[in-house]
């Protein structure tokens, strides 16, 4: 049993101590938001915030957060209002969409620490994030967007 | 504005009957002819006996008008564009329009291939390119009794009326009638009217195609709400990985089955052709027990399979060998005569190698018998929800009505999720279970029972005249994977060379091949714009200008190319290091011309690409935010895959496991710049889902020559090819 604040709201689960975080999520908990694709911290489309800190959940074991505030996608904001879900609405960032809870949770991290990034932070920031479809161009303009507007 | 997918547990598909006979308003339902797909009025539906007959349309009293759209949603913006079309026609307010995504049947829903045959797959780039005629006609007829009914009811003659989006009105007198106060009371006739071409709406009048409206799936994507197949939930659902075998399509002989059945949480092993599925309680407990087992494998076709070798040593062969079977083409003209009178002859080759489609959602579905075991439903994100279905039945021994298939987003396809082969695991493992069954293959799995894009080995071969004009043409290619895989874009309708033979040399491995973004045209047409780049080089010509005056360019040809020259700047100096290269190509019936601006690192051998432009004719551009976006993501697909992608198979099994050691292009090879143009054309629309993709290669390696005199003949351009080229 493992106990932690996801969103906000404590949650308890009956995983493993070594079950990854995005099982826990994904299946335990069922917010799918968080998406599975490479289940070896290589492509970050399972990242989440754990105590404000980007993480890959696939690489997170559930003993790791016991007492700790994970934060999805779900919970970046209500109503999709954080200025990056704004500004990749604006721009028409997502193709296939699969990756971009990643990006934007990825994003999110950035901005907290450094609000007013230029392209190299942000591109040094993200490249650890996979995007098959290739929005890279429209993710650093939405960070940029955000980064004037929020 | 509800936006409706289906995908969610309640989700079941419409049941013909009961919407016909439960809704209120109007209700247009799509019956096929043989004329093509037609609206049919809801009487007319209901006796046409066993007809194939369903609601495409339907406007309620309070305005909402429902479409279905057929358009596979995978990024490429199908699922919106394909109702917007309806729309316009309609004169409908697209704020009151809501998609529903069509069921899986493609003699109802499916766009007409010219051998009379139907189908629902979205792979080649044909949405909108097929679609688009068929869905005018239906918008035109549904505004069409719009008309009628609101004249009807005025007493006045219908042609005397117009529209404005979602209402009718009479200019005479100023009356006004919204789409939905008609529905309330309006009948659709038992016949419904014609429409002829010519009263479709002039271009000018347009007020969505060629302007574009929001994806309506971009919402659901920035904040996790969009329902793909891996996020399926079921009551009573458990989960399922698989192992495959290594050297593709063995049959295992025996595994570890009493020790990996005693792992926590595993429901049982269930035996598949080729390989060996676990099922637990939970996804990381199959995870867990399937990397626990141990399979001795029969041995497959593959076995002792070595691509790299393969490629090199055994590919010349064929091409050596005058006695291996050659399938032709193409032919046009006399080319064994233009090589006999040619003042010279030029010559060379060059390689691919095997590529994965790498779409960020690994294969999964999700399946669920009904309690009599006698019907199935299927959740997952497919490109051709149609051949799933007909799949899936067929491995059950199941009519195509036993099973219902439910759409969801696809995470990327690319050609790769097409065919059905994980809805049909899925549903052998519910079925042997007995309950509802998530499959998920692993990213390793998916990589290692990858469909590639077949690697090849081509030859061409050009004769010139004394004045230099190209005037005969050879182009053999070599490969596993047929007509199919191997020789799209290897015509080059767009040049104007008179004597041609294209032909095309098979070999079999038994590696799982498949349609790949593009497929062929990657390496074909890397292949013939290097050659040609290389032919002008020799002739010391510019080499736009050598595709206009010795390959006898056509004029939508030209016309590309002289925008790219104008987007670029062709004739600028670049800066110290860096030179552009210049490429063209076709898809899907649109054409593309792209110059691509790279510097080398010559200590490293990693080639930057800095800025990118490319000119498309595709015809009418029916949503130009999607269309643009859809080119830049072919770009930096192509880009990837020329750069870094490379599949190898030792001992018949595929050699990499995941991103470490496939690695996909990352957001700092992004290049500085990319720039989109569209030649603007009246015609009908074509594909634009690829052809942002096959130029680059060429446009790479030409501009590699051009700063650096040498040439690149292997994709992809690795830094150590590159190395070895430069030492050359
Ligand atoms: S799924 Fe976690 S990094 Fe790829
Ligand atoms: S949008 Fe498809 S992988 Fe990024």
């Amino acid at each position: 049993m493992v106990s932690f604040t996801l969103n906000g709201r404590q949650v308890s689960v009956d995983a493993t101590a070594n079950t990854p975080l995005l099982w826990v999520i994904r299946d335990h908990v069922g917010l799918t938001g968080t998406k599975y694709g490479c289940g070896a911290g290589l492509c970050g489309a399972c990242t989440v915030h754990l105590d404000g800190k980007a993480v890959r959940a696939c690489q997170t074991q559930a003993s790791e957060v016991a007492n700790k505030s994970v934060i999805t996608i779900e919970g970046l904001s209500p109503n999709s209002s954080h200025p990056l879900q704004k500004a990749w609405v604006a721009l028409e960032v997502p193709q296939c969409g699969y990756c971009q809870s990643g990006q934007i949770m990825k994003a999110a991290e950035l901005l907290a620490s450094n609000p007013k990034p230029n392209r190299e932070q942000i591109v040094a920031h993200m490249d650890g994030n996979i995007c098959r479809c290739g929005t890279y161009h429209r993710i650093i303009a939405a960070v940029e967007q955000a980064s004037r507007e929020g | 504005m509800t936006i409706a997918i289906k995908g969610s547990q309640e989700g079941s598909q419409v049941s013909r009957r009961g919407v016909l006979a439960g809704l209120g308003g109007m209700t247009f339902c799509l019956a096929f002819g043989t004329d093509g797909a037609r609206l049919f009025s809801e009487a007319q539906a209901n006796a046409m006996a066993n007809a194939q007959v369903t609601p495409w349309v339907r406007i309620a009293a309070d305005g909402t008008i429902t479409i279905l759209s057929a358009g596979a949603e995978m990024g490429q913006g199908s699922m919106t564009n394909l109702p917007m079309i309806v729309a316009e026609e309609m004169d409908a307010d697209w704020s009151k329009v809501a998609i529903e995504m069509a069921p899986a049947d493609a003699s109802v829903y499916g766009y007409m291939m010219n051998n009379n045959v139907r189908m629902m797959a979205i792979v080649g780039s044909r949405a909108t390119m097929l679609y688009y005629n068929d869905l005018r006609i239906a918008g035109a007829q549904v505004r069409k009794v719009l008309l009628m009914n609101a004249a009807e009811r005025w007493g006045v003659d219908a042609a005397t009326l117009r529209t404005e989006p979602g209402v009718v009105i009479n200019p005479a007198n100023g009356q006004r009638l919204t789409y939905g106060e008609i529905a309330a009371f309006g009948k659709v006739p038992a016949q419904l009217p014609k429409v002829d071409a010519k009263e479709l709406k002039a271009r000018k009048d347009w007020r969505l195609i060629g302007k574009g409206v929001a994806r309506r799936d971009t919402p659901l994507k920035v904040n996790g709400t969009a329902t793909y197949g891996i996020d399926i939930k079921l009551p009573g659902m458990v989960y399922a990985t698989t192992l495959h075998s290594p050297v593709h399509n063995s049959a295992p002989e025996s595994w570890n089955d009493a020790e990996v059945k005693a792992m926590p949480g595993v429901v049982g092993t269930v035996r598949l052709p080729n390989g060996v599925a676990v099922v637990a309680d939970r996804f990381e407990q199959a995870l867990a027990a399937s990397n626990a087992l141990k399979v001795a494998w029969k041995k497959g076709a593959a076995a002792g399979f070595n691509s790299v070798e393969a490629l090199t040593r055994d590919y010349e062969k064929i091409h050596h060998d005058p006695n291996t079977k050659s399938e032709p083409v193409h032919t046009a003209g006399d080319a064994k005569a233009a090589f006999a009178a040619a003042a010279k002859v030029h010559k060379a080759e060059f390689h691919s190698d095997y590529g994965y489609h790498a779409q960020m959602e690994p294969l999964n579905a999700v399946a669920r018998f009904n309690d009599a075991g006698d019907k199935i439903e299927i959740w997952e994100g497919t490109q051709a929800p149609d051949l799933s279905r007909t799949a899936v039945a067929q491995a059950l021994g199941f009519k195509e009505e036993q099973v219902t298939h439910h759409q969801c987003y696809l995470g990327g396809g690319f050609g790769r999720r097409n065919g059905g082969m994980e809805a049909v695991e899925a549903a052998q493992i519910a079925r042997a279970v007995r309950r509802p069954v998530k499959l998920i293959w692993t990213r390793t799995e998916d990589l290692a029972q990858g469909r590639f894009r077949p690697q090849s080995f081509q030859c061409l071969e050009a004769a010139t005249d004394a004045s230099g004009k190209v005037t005969g043409w050879r182009h053999c290619v070599i490969g596993d994977g047929g007509n199919a895989l191997l020789t799209g874009g290897m015509r080059i309708g767009y040049y104007g060379v008179p004597n041609q033979s294209l032909e095309l040399r098979g070999i079999s491995h038994g590696v799982q091949i498949k349609h790949w973004r593009a497929v062929a045209h990657v390496f074909n047409v890397f292949a013939i714009e290097s050659f040609i780049d290389q032919m002008a080089v020799d002739a010391n010509m510019d080499p736009i200008q050598f595709r206009f005056e010795r390959m006898g360019a056509t004029p939508k040809a030209r016309a590309c190319f002289e925008t790219v020259a104008r987007m670029c700047d062709w004739k600028a100096a670049r800066p110290q290091g860096r030179a552009i290269g210049v490429s063209i190509s076709e898809r899907s019936g649109s054409l593309g011309a792209g110059v691509a601006e790279i510097s080398v690192d010559r200590t490293s051998g990693k080639i930057k690409v800095h800025k990118v432009w490319v000119a498309v004719d595709g015809g009418t551009i029916v949503s130009p935010g999607p269309a643009k976006a859809n080119i830049e993501s072919a770009i930096i697909y192509g880009l990837s895959s020329v750069l870094h992608e490379r599949v190898t198979l030792k001992d018949g099994a595929v050699e990499q496991t995941n991103f470490h050691d496939y690695s996909l292009m990352r957001m700092s090879d992004l290049p500085d710049e990319m720039h989109v143009q569209f030649v603007d054309v009246d015609t009908r629309p074509t594909g634009l889902g690829e052809i942002g993709n096959p130029f680059i290669a060429a446009a790479i390696s030409n501009a590699f020559h051009r700063l650096t005199g040498k040439r690149l003949r292997h994709l992809p351009f690795t830094p150590e090819r590159v190395l070895e080229a430069l030492k050359a």
